[in-house]
This record gives C-alpha cells, sequence and structure tokens, in this order.
C-alpha cells in the first residue's frame, strides 16, 4: 500500500505492535526542560533505572529562566530550584545540558534545529506541546507528559496508538505582508481548537514548498493548537541546506547514508489520508485573534463574529468574550494595546526580528505600549547583531532582552498584568496564559510591530513598503 | 508513579459545562515549579475556584457544598485542550477525582490521565448533556462508570452507554500497572532494535 511521509516515518520506529493496545515506538531524540522533567527523574531513581541512552536526551533551560540580567543567580527560589535540578540530574546521568548562559542556550525548540540534533525522519519528543515545530524537518515531533519522559529516559520508547493521518493543502502565492503566523492561524481558524484532534497532519502545497525553514518551523509549532499531536512537511533541498554542517548533523560518509534516506521521505502519489483540507493562499490575510483559544482568530480588518454564527456553545464563547473584554462586531484595527511580545518558540528566530525591524525601523515605538522583545536563543541574539537589527531596535525604543520562553507562559517575572492588552507573537491566549487577567492577541511580527509603534492594533501592509 | 486501581467507581459529580476547558486553566503555569509531584489539588483550577486574594469564588462548581465529594467530573467538549503538563493530569487526582466524562477529550490530556490513574470517559454529546441535565436537577446523583464491563450508568434511571479504551489500557487501570513495567520487559527487544537505526 502506498504510504505517506508519516506512515513512513511511524511505521520505521515501531519496535513491536502490543495487541488491542498501543505501538512501542523508538525515539531517537528527546529533549528535556526544567519544568517537566524533575518528576520524570525522581520516578527513574525511585524504580532504580537509569537512563538508557544519555546521549539521545538534550537538555536545555528555557521555560522559568530570566530574560533580564542573566549573569546574576536566578532570584525566584523556586525556579532556581528546578534549574538546578536540571543541572544535577543532567550531569548524573550524562546528558547534554545548555543551561542558563550556556551559549547554546535557549528555548528548546529553536536550539534543537540550530545545533542539527533535529533530523529528517526522526522521531523526536519532549515534555512541551510544541514539540510539533520539529516536524518542519519531516521528522515525527511531538509533545508527551512527564510519566511518558520517564519512560523515554529509561528505555527510550513511548507508547501510543498511530494517529489519523490528515493532509492540509495551500496553493498560491501568499499575498502582501501574509507571514507563516497568519497561514497557521488562518488554518486553526477554519479547524477550530479541536478540529485536528486525534490526527498527524501533513502540511503540503505552494506555501509550504515556497516557506523558508523559520517559517515552516512556525507552522508546524501551532499543530498543537488546533488538537493536532503534531504537522510535518516533507524534507527538501532547503531542508537539507539548512541542517548540513551544524553541531550534531551527520557528517562525511555518515551524511551521504542519512541522505539516501531522506531523499525517501515524502507522500506516494497514491497513499490515503483519513481527512483532507485544502485552502487558498490568496483567502488569506494578516491574521490576529479575539478570543481566549488559539481558534478565535480572524482577519486583522474584520470584526468580532456574532455568537450565532459561531459553531460551538453561546455560552462559552460568550465568557471569553467577557474574559477578553470585547462585544460581538467590535472591530479589531483601532483597539489600544497595553503590550507587545515578540518571542517564543513559535516566533522567537531571526526571520521574525527581521520582520519587525521592517517595520519599526526608522520609526519610534508608541509612548502607551511596553514592548518585550526576546530572541529565541543566544545564537539569534548573536545574529540581530550580527545584522544590526539590535541598532534599529534600539533606536525605534525598544530593548532587546534575553533568551527563553518568557512572557509566553509568564512562568518568569515577564507577566502581562491583568486586565492589560497584548498583542503577541506566541502561540496561546488562553485565559490568564501571560499572567493572571492578562489578554492576549495572537498575531504576526509584523502585526505586532505596527501595532507597537501606532499603540493601537494596526494593518501592517500600510507601513510596509513594497 | 504508582496509582490505585481502578474498577467500578459509583459517586456524585462536579459538573463544568464549559467547552475548550485548557490546561492552563486546569493548572495555570505559575503552579508548575515543584520538583517533586505533591499538593497540585490545591491548586486545581486555580484562577477559576479563587479571585486574586485568595477568596473562593461561591458560584464555581467545585467550590459548591451541593456537590462536595464527588469523585468524577463531568466537562464540557474539547476537555484538557493546550500544554502538555502532566500537571493538570495530577492536579485532577490529587484533588480526589478519579474520571472526567466529556464528549470529547485533547490527545495528550487524554494520555496522561490514563498514566496518572484518571479514566477518561468519552461518551456521546446526547449522553453527556443527559449527565449534566441530571447533575442539575440533583446534585447528588450517582453516576457508576465501571471499567471490567466499559459503562458509564445514570444510576437513578439506569440510562448508560458504553465507552472505548483498548484493552491494553483497561488492563494496566484495573491493575495499577503502567508502560514502563511493560517497557522493561521488552528491554532487549528495544535494545536490539535501537542498534539498527541510522543515527
Amino acid at each position: 500500500m502506498a504510504k505517506t511521509l508519516f506512515d513512513k516515518v511511524w511505521d520505521s520506529h515501531v519496535v513491536r505492535q502490543v495487541e488491542d493496545g498501543p505501538d512501542v515506538l523508538f525515539i531517537d531524540r528527546h529533549f528535556i526542560h526544567e519544568v517537566t522533567s524533575p518528576v520524570a527523574f525522581l520516578g527513574l531513581k525511585s524504580r532504580s533505572n537509569t537512563v538508557i541512552y544519555p546521549e539521545k536526551t538534550f537538555a536545555t533551560a528555557d521555560h522559568n529562566t530570566p530574560t533580564w540580567n542573566q549573569h546574576l543567580p536566578v532570584a525566584d527560589p523556586l525556579s532556581a530550584n528546578q534549574l538546578e535540578a536540571l543541572a544535577d540530574n543532567a550531569a548524573e546521568y550524562g546528558i547534554s545540558h545548555w543551561g542558563l548562559g550556556h551559549r547554546n542556550n535557549g528555548i528548546v525548540h529553536i536550539v534543537g534545529p540550530e545545533n542539527g540534533i533535529t533530523l529528517p525522519g526522526a522521531t523526536i519528543v519532549c515534555g512541551d506541546s510544541h514539540t510539533s515545530t520539529h516536524g518542519a524537518f519531516g521528522a515525527i515531533a511531538f509533545g508527551i507528559g512527564t510519566s511518558e519522559v520517564e519512560m523515554v529516559l529509561s528505555t527510550q520508547c513511548i507508547m501510543q496508538p498511530k494517529p489519523k493521518k490528515m493532509r492540509i493543502n495551500i496553493n498560491g502565492k501568499l499575498g502582501f505582508g501574509v507571514t507563516p503566523k497568519d497561514v497557521a492561524l488562518y488554518i486553526i481558524s477554519k479547524q477550530t481548537t479541536s478540529g485536528a484532534t486525534g490526527y498527524f497532519v501533513e502540511y503540503a502545497g505552494d506555501v509550504f514548498e515556497d516557506m523558508t525553514m523559520e517559517g515552516r518551523m512556525t507552522v508546524c509549532n501551532l499543530s498543537i493548537e488546533m488538537g493536532a499531536r503534531g504537522g510535518m512537511i516533507a524534507p527538501d533541498a532547503k531542508t537539507f541546506e539548512y541542517i548540513k554542517d551544524r553541531k550534531h548533523t551527520p557528517k562525511g560518509a555518515d551524511w551521504d547514508k542519512a541522505m539516501q534516506y531522506w531523499e525517501t521521505l515524502y507522500t506516494e502519489e497514491e497513499a490515503e489520508f483519513d481527512a483532507e483540507f485544502t485552502y487558498d493562499a490568496t483567502d488569506i490575510e494578516p491574521m490576529i485573534t479575539y478570543g481566549t483559544n488559539p481558534g478565535m482568530g480572524i482577519g486583522i480588518t474584520k470584526s468580532i463574529p456574532l455568537a450565532d454564527t459561531i459553531d460551538g456553545g453561546e455560552e462559552t464563547y460568550v465568557k471569553s468574550l467577557k474574559y477578553m473584554k470585547f462585544d460581538q462586531q467590535d472591530a479589531m484595527l483601532g483597539k489600544q494595546i497595553d503590550y507587545v511580545f515578540l518571542g517564543s518558540c513559535t516566533n522567537g528566530r531571526i526571520e521574525d526580528f527581521r520582520a519587525f525591524c521592517s517595520i519599526v525601523k526608522g520609526r519610534k515605538k508608541a509612548d502607551n505600549v511596553t514592548a518585550w522583545l526576546v530572541p529565541g536563543s543566544h545564537k539569534v541574539v548573536d545574529q540581530i547583531k550580527e545584522e544590526g537589527l539590535d541598532k534599529i531596535i534600539e533606536k525605534a525604543g525598544f530593548i532587546l532582552r534575553e533568551p527563553g520562553c518568557s512572557a509566553c507562559l509568564a512562568m518568569n517575572d515577564d507577566k502581562i498584568p491583568a486586565g492589560k492588552l497584548s498583542v503577541s507573537t506566541s502561540n496561546r491566549n488562553f485565559e490568564g496564559r501571560q499572567g493572571p487577567g492578562s489578554r492576549t492577541l495572537l498575531a504576526s511580527p509584523l502585526v505586532a510591530a505596527a501595532s507597537a509603534v501606532e499603540g493601537v492594533v494596526s494593518d501592517p501592509r500600510a507601513l510596509l513598503t513594497v | 508513579m504508582a496509582y490505585d486501581k481502578f474498577e467500578v467507581l459509583t459517586s456524585s459529580a462536579y459538573p463544568l459545562p464549559i467547552e475548550n476547558v485548557d490546561t492552563d486553566q486546569i493548572i495555570p503555569a505559575r503552579f508548575l515549579k515543584a520538583t517533586e509531584r505533591k499538593g497540585f489539588g490545591d491548586n486545581f483550577f486555580r484562577d477559576w475556584r479563587y479571585e486574586a486574594d485568595g477568596t473562593p469564588k461561591a458560584d464555581f462548581p467545585l467550590n459548591k457544598e451541593i456537590y462536595a465529594g464527588g469523585k468524577i467530573l463531568v466537562g464540557g467538549k474539547n476537555f484538557g485542550s493546550g500544554s502538555s503538563r502532566e500537571h493538570a493530569a495530577w492536579s485532577v487526582y490529587d484533588f480526589g477525582l478519579r474520571c472526567v466524562i466529556s464528549s470529547f477529550f485533547a490527545d495528550i490530556f487524554r494520555n496522561n490521565c490514563l498514566n496518572v490513574g484518571v479514566l477518561p470517559v468519552q461518551v456521546s454529546a446526547a449522553f453527556s448533556d443527559k449527565l449534566f441535565d441530571a447533575i442539575m436537577a440533583d446534585p447528588k446523583t450517582e453516576i457508576k462508570v465501571d471499567l471490567p464491563n466499559q459503562t458509564v450508568t445514570l444510576v437513578a434511571t439506569g440510562a448508560f452507554e458504553k465507552f472505548e479504551i483498548n484493552g491494553y489500557k483497561k488492563e494496566n487501570m484495573l491493575n495499577g500497572f503502567d508502560d514502563i513495567d511493560y517497557l522493561k520487559n521488552i528491554e532487549g527487544e528495544i535494545t536490539t532494535f535501537a542498534e539498527n537505526r541510522p543515527f
């Protein structure tokens, strides 16, 4: 039977199929961070197990790290405790550890690809739902719980039923000012926050083929926000060029051997999907969310829909708008904002900072806006400086912070205060996600930049030069 | 992590008829800073249960005396979406619940529940409505969740529905086993497999 890209990678990692149960899936690469791993190590110890393949696990600190004065001791004792536990566990079991201040440190889903740990055809897991990011390279990558982190540490396997398969095709050319983030928010608005639950998604068509690796990572990153376990894109010349010669990428004869395998990673013509959707690139405009889940998104020039036009319960919809302090049929453009957050595993890469700078260059941050610009890794910081983007940022009245997950989930001090409205390039607009009582509008780095200089929700197309 | 066996559970239930309840609501990120697995029940639905100053919100179902002691939560559609934090499933368990019933679950949350001894029971939208109606009519309504027979029953009327669970996970729940027990027993098979991986 003809196979999909997903079938090829999944099937080649099945150690055994359990009768009337899940598959035992072998994991090639395992990322761990300070928040979801300590209890897994405790479990490992309590069972007197050890880490079976320490060279396949990679630790980095990101979720609760400060993004300011990283050279000083971490002030929050609970965060410091988790960071210490990660360092101690990594040292005890011989796991690579990029702690705070290490030059390879950064957000796990940014440093993995940067260092060539993420490879096509690999199975990759991490105790973080945005592990789906790595699917941009043609890997099967998804988030797991802490019990499964312990499973991978002690056996290099997890037990999962094979998900169903979905393909999302988008053909044509994206319009002016429309970015990969808009493509993802558009897909999620169509699928809703649960439309792809139970599925693994393959993205196909011109739009994804034309995208940079950074853009593909943004799209795959957000797969979880429509319920999908993960999303992937077939590797191509762009993929191979990105990973070649990175720190952990195979070299020499190993590279040639790997390439032979990677070139087989595509969906065969006759292969079948359990569900398939096709959208048109020209229907997508810069997007923004207005509610409390990422499926509640609209084109930035549109108004908030009426409850009776929404698929789902009216009670839930009304509760959501009440939290946001919005009304049905409100226009999004022109809403006064308080914060802008550029960063996260969704939009914390060099391309995102380039996009942001393309708008703020020669302009000034609005006085009513507090902006947090948080690069995804030290390598991103280096490149920002190399390209002189830091000068543009500074001149426009912004400050560049140090790498970490930051205000995306507000586990550190970067919390949006209660009631404040933020345009954020991150991935979740859930109630309180960016701090108790915070209100989040998800958007692209271009929309964030335009809104940061105008002080209100703004259409970037008015400020972009062709 | 060891958990108590699950066979048949008969209990009243807390109703939470909200859709798309995400794991950031079940346990907000600021409570994920522990390095041990304990005390997560206190912060279960923290920001929906308490005002910022710590005063309980009287109208939130988990705070209502009439539901107290229930071991089941009946949630709205798409329960447990978002973050993969297993802390959400721990907080369900630590709050004293052993079963969540919904017409639809997010994948990772469902998996996490099964791994920590909380039974996720997916029912039809119609049966979910029936459960909510019964609880609204009588807050002490008893619901029987029978894992061996894979049924969920409204005790007063006898109305019931079958639910799905794969045979492997069912055996685990019935016996308090987990996946690591299974995987350690096939370690030889795993190491042989590993030797043949290209990278």
